[in-house]
């Protein structure tokens, strides 16, 4: 019976060779924890801001078990009453909220609440402020969070100026909350006031409810009979709701950051399957001396564990500190403006932490499996003799499971999307990923086959090398392969969907000047009278006003957008993706957004029920639309049927088309001076419009740029340390063929051709792998999560710059790796035993 | 009087300046046809000299000539041509190429040479019969014994005439009856292409094949009586 812990030996040969290699340990271990770092990134990045969205809502509702909210619109006053009295409410505040454009620029959120009401509902908001609500209940009184008087350096005395309409407003600072009260930046006024400050008479936007105690907030929320477009939420739902609205974009930063992670697994199992290689001989003397093949197989598995181990914990911890500086830095929003919230607390959920290390012991273990069985198979006597150095290539080994993938990638392309998320498509990307690598060497025998013999010896020593070094090339080649398809994918998909945002830019922003108000800002409006004035300014030739506005659909979806404007017959003007043939007449007709028709079910053709002015009314989806600017739906409807329905005549937008000799500069001046708006109204020229948007999207996409470059990175790591470690094991050959009358030169050429080979196979294959992963990424990823369809485009030069450059790298790096190799004592290696 | 083919001149090889000398002023002259064994104790610095005759190391001192050319007239790439028309090497470690086959294997260096290659098989097929392996042209080194591998090598090292052959322990690795026959073809084959060799061992046996035999202190070569 043999001793149990008898891996000890083997253990400590492991450990040696670790130790004797920290140039490999070290670039093992990064490659974990960049992975690592990236996923934890933008998991405590999103999970930081989410808690704080949290924090906000539930400070925001204090005590409240139920909000019942409109959108910025709000809703009639008339419901408080309602609610206030009816059966089972304790307390019910109204509130309005309103982003208020501020003189010189900026906004500032203001919230309009009945003081005496509120503060039984958030006390720690208003307790400081007790015995000072006559103060407050005056028309021009605002209280400041310590957060806004710290940014509008403003005291209490102080006097703050807004926008409203084309006129100013000062407001007097009554109070400077103190620091705990609230972190958010916000201003407090009586309701009332606020109320006819903005032109919001008889509006609210939302109302505190505390339920009675023992009455269930999500039956009572579902009981209330409320009017079109106003929901009853408890927080636990509004906070559903927020992490619905970046839950698409952050699972695929996460994906993005898994790819890195992934490649990292290849780094592992290259260099730990290129290890095993290397070591057959001391397997072998090992396995000689009596250590068993459980036993050499749990070593590397191990060895495998420790480097996951160290990733997992460094990556983690630098992952924590690149959360901390992007919150410092740019606050808690990765790049796509979804949730914008201001926050420097990294969140820190120990399991959360723990499960990163976790990952990153999985994954290098995983890497490690393959290559902890073929160091367990090592045939004892076969590797002991002279001559053996390279186990023999099994290319066909894996072929069938490798179809297999591949054929279930493909199949899962056509999964639906789970909980809305691409499951499938992940699935689809891992499966043909798998089934992809795994064919390399087969892939890498078949080309080399094909080739015919040449006559130069040179080469022909190259070719004869490749083919009998097929394992260790696949190996090598296997991490390039996984980085530059992903690489090869996410360039197409970013390319296509830049390519179609720039047409959709086009499309959506005909005109040659833009006027809107102030980002956020819901204090000013255009009015019909100011329409007409700025119809009449010099050099405007047309003038096309549109009204935006926030509508709920759904209680657990966030709000979609409702635009109104003038449609051309047909809406020609519109970028419409699929037109309905038939409709019924007597509806007025709606465009809906690609998003809308996913999320909300809306078919082609047949109605929509959208909230005007507290009723439902039903619109006709007569065509659905490419938006990308609005991935939780939208829908355009005629400007005038939106008038008649609603009754409202404000926009909030324009578009003006500029006569044969008005400049942009001339006339956008004019028209400022026209309606004495100042900063409350931005006109933007066109080209300016686009680029700003451009600029928006590649900042969006930084990200995913940066991990793509990660990616490509750790891949052409494993290349250079693939060719390394093979030119070191090579030196006895390089002596010998230096013997034989090679210059140093030629073996390096030698070498470097080996590279070049190697690299383009490599890079021709993860081109054609990248172009199957794209149609999966651009037609079922980048669908179901976004629900925008895009134009699929390939940056043909822009890839094959950067293949180009992968390939002469890989030369280059071979090369290089060969200089060091026959630098020196080459000479003196034909004494070593190969 | 055609020169030997092999003179050293007052070598000197010393690795950095403060330390001794490992070849202290050696002369030493192998004529054609001849086989030479170098004995000596481990270290003393054998395989220096013959990485030196290789013109692979430079001496500090003194001249190594082979067939009347001075290596120290030349540069590495005439040095590495030279070594790759006129000269042979055996190891102790074989160095056969696993990626190719025993008859591409001892047809490098004619490959190398720019032999045509429509001479290439014929010559290689020769030599491999006359080292006792006339099947094995299209055959893996990983099927054959360590003897047979070190026949490749042998052929390897003889297959383009070379001038001067240099074997490094080239029976150290294999059993008593294969390396008396390892022995007699090398010696064998070297004087019938009138060429000379050194064989360096630190087996008795193995130099009592050779036409003399000495033993290297680091300053001379002193004949050994070995049979």
């Amino acid at each position: 019976m043999r001793p149990v812990g008898s891996a000890a030996p083997s253990l400590a040969v492991f450990g040696a060779q670790l130790r004797d290699r920290p140039l490999r340990l070290f670039v093992s271990i990064a490659a974990i924890a960049v992975g690592i770092a990236l996923a934890a990134a933008v998991y405590l990045i999103n999970e930081s801001a989410l808690a704080e969205f949290g924090r906000a809502t539930r400070e925001l509702s204090g005590t409240a078990d139920l909000a019942v909210r409109g959108t910025k619109a709000g809703f009639d006053e008339s419901l408080y009453p309602q609610l206030a009295t009816r059966a089972g409410v304790r307390v019910a505040s109204p509130v309005l909220a309103r982003e208020a454009a501020l003189v010189g620029g900026g906004t500032l959120s203001i919230e309009g609440v009945d003081p005496l009401v509120a503060a039984q509902l958030r006390p720690e908001l208003y307790g400081d402020l007790a015995g000072r609500y006559v103060t407050l209940l005056e028309p021009d009184a605002l209280v400041l969070s310590a957060a806004a008087a710290r940014e509008l350096q403003l005291a209490q005395g102080g006097t703050l100026a807004l926008r409203v309409g084309v006129g100013e407003r000062t407001l007097r600072v009554v109070a400077v909350l103190p620091e705990g009260a609230t972190t958010r930046r916000v201003g407090l006024m009586d309701i009332a006031s606020l109320q006819w400050l903005t032109g919001s008479l008889g509006r609210l936007t939302r109302i505190d409810l505390r339920l009675a105690p023992g009455v269930d907030a999500s039956r009572y929320a579902a009981s209330l009979v409320l009017p079109a477009g106003v929901d009853a939420m408890t927080p636990a739902l509004e906070q559903t709701r927020a992490a619905n609205l970046t839950r698409a974009y952050r699972v695929n930063l996460d994906m993005l950051a898994l790819v890195a992670l992934l490649t990292g697994a290849f780094l592992v199992y290259a260099t730990q399957a290129l290890a095993v290689m290397r070591r057959r001989r001391q397997l072998a003397l090992l396995r000689a001396l009596g250590v068993r093949r459980i036993e050499l197989r749990l070593a590397v598995l191990l060895e495998g564990a420790a480097v996951g181990a160290a990733g997992g914990l460094a990556g983690t911890v630098l992952g924590w500190l690149i959360a901390r500086l992007v919150l410092s830095l740019q606050g808690a929003d990765l790049g796509a403006g979804l949730l914008q919230v201001q926050t420097t607390q990294v969140a820190t959920p120990p399991f959360a932490l723990a499960a990163f290390i976790a990952t990153g012991v999985v994954v290098a273990v995983a890497g490690a499996w393959l290559p902890a069985r073929r160091a367990a198979e090592v045939a004892p006597a076969r590797a002991l003799k002279a001559g053996d150095d390279d186990a023999p290539a099994r290319v066909h080994e894996r072929v069938a499971l490798a179809l297999g993938l591949l054929l279930s990638g493909a199949a899962l392309a056509f999964v639906p999307p789970v909980r809305g998320l691409p499951l499938g498509g992940y699935a689809s990307i891992a499966a043909l990923l798998a089934g992809g690598v795994l064919l390399v060497p087969a892939f890498v025998a078949a080309t080399l086959a094909h080739l015919p013999s040449p006559r130069a010896p040179l080469a022909a020593l190259v070719l004869a090398r490749l083919r009998l070094s097929i394992g260790q090339s696949a190996v090598s080649l296997g991490a390039i392969v996984v980085s530059f398809s992903l690489m090869v994918a996410m360039a197409i998909m970013v390319h296509s969907f830049r390519d179609s945002f720039e047409r959709w830019l086009g499309a959506v922003l005909p005109a040659d000047l833009y006027l809107r108000v102030t980002p956020g800002a819901d204090t000013f409006e255009l009015t019909p009278a100011e329409a007409t004035l700025l119809a009449a300014v010099p050099g405007v030739a047309r003038l096309e006003l549109r009204r935006t506005l926030q509508l709920s659909l759904a209680r657990d979806l966030p709000p979609v957008v409702l635009i109104a404007r003038p449609l051309e017959a047909g809406a020609g003007n519109l970028p419409i993706i699929a037109r309905a043939t038939v409709l019924e007449p007597t509806l007025p007709v709606a465009y809906v957004s690609e998003a809308l028709h996913d999320l909300y079910g809306v078919p082609l053709g047949g109605s929509v029920e959208l909230p005007v002015a507290g009723r439902k009314v039903r619109f006709a989806v007569a065509g659905i639309w490419r938006d990308y600017a609005r991935s939780t739906g939208s829908v355009i409807v005629d400007l005038a049927s939106w008038e008649q329905l609603s009754g409202e005549r404000r926009n909030t937008e324009a578009s003006v088309w500029l006569g044969a000799r008005a400049t942009a500069q001339s006339v956008g001046e004019a028209i400022s001076a026209r309606l004495h708006a100042g900063d409350a109204l931005q006109v933007i020229e066109s080209g300016a419009l686009k680029d700003r948007a451009l600029a928006a999207f590649d900042r969006a996409f930084a990200i995913t740029y940066a991990l793509e470059a990660v990616a490509v990175g750790i891949g052409l790591l494993s290349v250079v340390l693939a060719f390394a470690v093979q030119a070191l094991a090579r030196r006895a050959e390089f002596g010998m063929l230096r013997h034989l009358g090679l210059r140093r030169a030629q073996v390096l050429a030698m070498l470097a051709g080996e590279g070049a080979f190697m690299g383009a196979v490599g890079v021709a294959y993860g081109l054609l792998l990248g172009l199957v992963l794209s149609l999966v990424l651009v037609y079922v990823v980048n669908r179901q999560s976004f629900h925008w369809t895009l134009d699929y485009v390939v940056p043909l030069g822009q890839l094959l710059a950067v293949a180009l450059t992968l390939v002469a790298a890989a030369a280059l790096t071979a090369g290089l790796a060969g200089r060091v190799a026959t630098s020196g004592s080459v000479v003196r290696a034909v004494r070593e035993d190969w | 009087m055609s020169a030997p083919l092999l003179v050293l001149d007052r070598l000197v090889r010393r690795f950095g300046p403060d330390r001794p000398a490992v070849i202290d002023g050696l002369s030493f002259t192998l004529e054609a046809g001849e086989w030479v064994a170098i004995m000596g104790e481990s270290g003393v610095g054998k395989s220096t000299l013959l990485n030196v005759i290789a013109g692979l190391d430079r001496p500090d001192e003194g001249a190594v000539r082979i067939d009347g050319i001075d290596l120290g007239d030349l540069d590495d790439d005439a040095l590495t041509l030279l070594r790759r028309r006129s000269m042979g090497f055996v190891f102790q470690a074989f160095h056969v190429l696993p990626y190719l086959s025993v008859g591409r294997n001892v047809a490098l260096p004619l490959s190398l040479n720019g032999v045509d290659e429509r001479q290439v098989r014929p010559r290689v097929e020769a030599m491999l019969a006359e080292v006792g392996l006339a099947d094995a042209f299209a055959r893996s080194p990983r099927e054959l014994s360590g003897g047979e591998l070190q026949r490749v090598a042998i052929a390897r090292a003889l297959v383009h005439r070379p001038r001067l052959v240099l074997a490094d322990e080239p029976t150290g690795n294999l059993d008593p009856k294969s390396a008396t026959q390892v022995l007699a073809l090398l010696a064998r084959t070297v004087r019938a292409y009138g060429g000379g060799g050194l064989l360096i061992t630190h087996s008795r046996a193995a130099a009592a094949s050779a036409d003399r035999a000495c033993e290297f202190d680091g300053r001379a070569l002193v004949p050994l009586a070995v049979r």
